[in-house]
């Protein structure tokens, strides 16, 4: 189970700052997503394809990614332009499809593309790992870090555990179907991976107790900022502004 | 079940925030640190459970579990819940920053509601496992109704769309009903401490 496919590499994005590239990427991500005409976002995607170009990532890899964030995009496209009203497009048989419909289902296609671009840019490019010290850097919870770094820990071994479980029962003849006894076996597939994760909490609680372990969690890594790190947030932030001024200037004709 | 970025209002985005930052500070401090780490490999384990398909009819349903999640972790499941679904918006961009205060009151919250119903049942070994199925089901139910009302506050024209999506989501809830309601069971028998039953109605705690 590969989950971070994009991670690791050297390029300029990889080797960024992760505080300077979370904080770019909320921000940006905030202003796209406040737009309402369909000219900002345009200008939104751009901008994210220039950063994605500049982290060197596999372009099939990301092009499969853009697909499966896009089905719920699909869902817009195939309810809005029949339902809202307002002029008309064109006529197919019976259906109607309307301008306005067309326009906010591209819109929210527009937005939530030119988004999940530079989370894939800025925020992919870092390991979990990395981001969790970063977020305890930029003064989250300690606990909430703590959380989020243990999680990833065990992600890893709970799915080896849970796939260790399923192929016994799949050896014993256990076949997936809409029965009872299917719903039933994945109770307790699932039932036991929760046994096996809570009791494997409270060992690694203890041993941590034993190791003298006070509730606090040290980050190390306490990398100064670069040049190149802080001119990386100016160019984003300028960029975010641009969106902003491209969607006061357009505000007066396009979509509302 | 996220909603993606880029489709909801900056208002609604905000009350999400808000109420997933107050839910997540309430879970956090009711998470004390003898419980953190028992909290951290639930919320890993929910996590993987995410990633398992389910056969339903023709197709399959991965599942949600955020009712069993309040079941076990009660206001815990806030911030496990955030935890989780940054790591799918970090792994696979499913959901975002501006969104990810929404998506975490429409499934930590709806579980909330669900065990906040049915918590007090899982004691009673003859009311267990209606209290699972009926704490999965209306977890789901409560999401999905969530979920809509978020589309719909943003925009009238949605509603159609509100309307598909919590539809899809009637089979969704019967088989999280089912599955809560065998995991429920399993746990009762095989490790009751984490249902808390080993010490009385403790009802709805972090």
């Amino acid at each position: 189970m590969n989950l971070e496919c994009f991670s690791s590499g050297s390029s300029l994005m990889h080797r960024a700052d992760v505080r300077c590239k979370i904080i770019s990427a909320f921000f940006f991500s905030l202003v796209v997503a406040l737009c309402h005409t369909l000219f900002a976002p345009v200008f939104a995607l751009l901008i994210a394809s220039v950063l994605l170009f500049l982290a060197h990532l596999p372009y099939m890899k990301v092009l499969k990614r853009l697909l499966m964030v896009n089905v719920f995009s699909l869902l817009f496209w195939l309810t809005l332009p029949f339902t809202v009203p307002g002029p008309l497009f064109m006529e197919l048989g019976p259906l109607v499809i309307s301008r306005p419909g067309l326009a906010l289902a591209a819109l929210i296609t527009l937005k939530t593309n030119a988004i999940v671009l530079v989370v894939l840019a800025l925020i992919a490019t870092s390991g979990v790992a990395k981001i969790g010290h970063g977020l305890a850097a930029l003064k989250l919870p300690s606990r909430f870090c703590m959380l989020l770094l243990f999680t990833y820990r065990y992600i890893f071994v709970l799915h080896q555990e849970y796939q260790r479980l399923r192929r016994a029962a799949l050896l014993r003849g256990f076949r997936p179907a809409t029965t009872m006894h299917t719903y039933q076996t994945y109770g307790n597939l699932l039932g036991m991976t929760l046994v096996k994760s809570w009791q494997r909490g409270v060992r690694v609680q203890q041993a941590m107790l034993l190791r003298g372990f006070q509730g606090r969690f040290y980050v190390l890594e306490g990398r100064r900022l670069a040049a190149s790190d802080l001119a990386l947030v100016a160019l984003v932030f300028l960029s975010a502004c641009g969106v902003v001024f491209m969607e006061r200037l357009s505000s007066g004709g396009g979509w509302s | 079940m996220h909603l993606s970025e880029g489709i909801l209002s900056g208002p609604i985005l905000l009350a999400g925030g808000v109420f997933a930052v107050m839910g997540t500070a309430i879970g956090l401090r009711k998470i004390d640190q003898e419980r953190i780490m028992t909290t951290a490999l639930l919320s890993a384990a929910f996590f993987v459970a995410s990633l398992v398909h389910v056969p339903i009819g023709p197709g399959s349903v991965h599942l949600l579990l955020n009712g069993l999640m309040a079941l076990l972790l009660g206001w815990g499941c806030f911030p496990a819940i955030l935890v989780a679904l940054s790591l799918q918006a970090i792994f696979f961009q499913f959901g975002g920053f501006t969104v990810l205060g929404v998506n975490v009151v429409i499934i930590a919250g709806s579980a909330l509601v669900g065990s906040f119903f049915f918590r007090p049942w899982l004691g009673d070994p003859k009311k267990r496992a209606v209290a699972g199925f009926l704490a999965g089901f209306l977890s789901v139910a409560c999401a999905a109704l969530f979920m809509a009302l978020a589309l719909v506050t943003t925009d009238q024209n949605f509603l159609v769309t509100a309307r598909l999506v919590f539809l899809a989501h009637l089979p969704v809830m019967v088989v999280e009903g089912m599955i809560t309601m065998f995991v429920v069971s399993f746990l009762a028998r095989v490790q009751p401490e984490i249902l808390g039953l080993d010490q009385h109605k403790r009802v709805g705690e972090g």
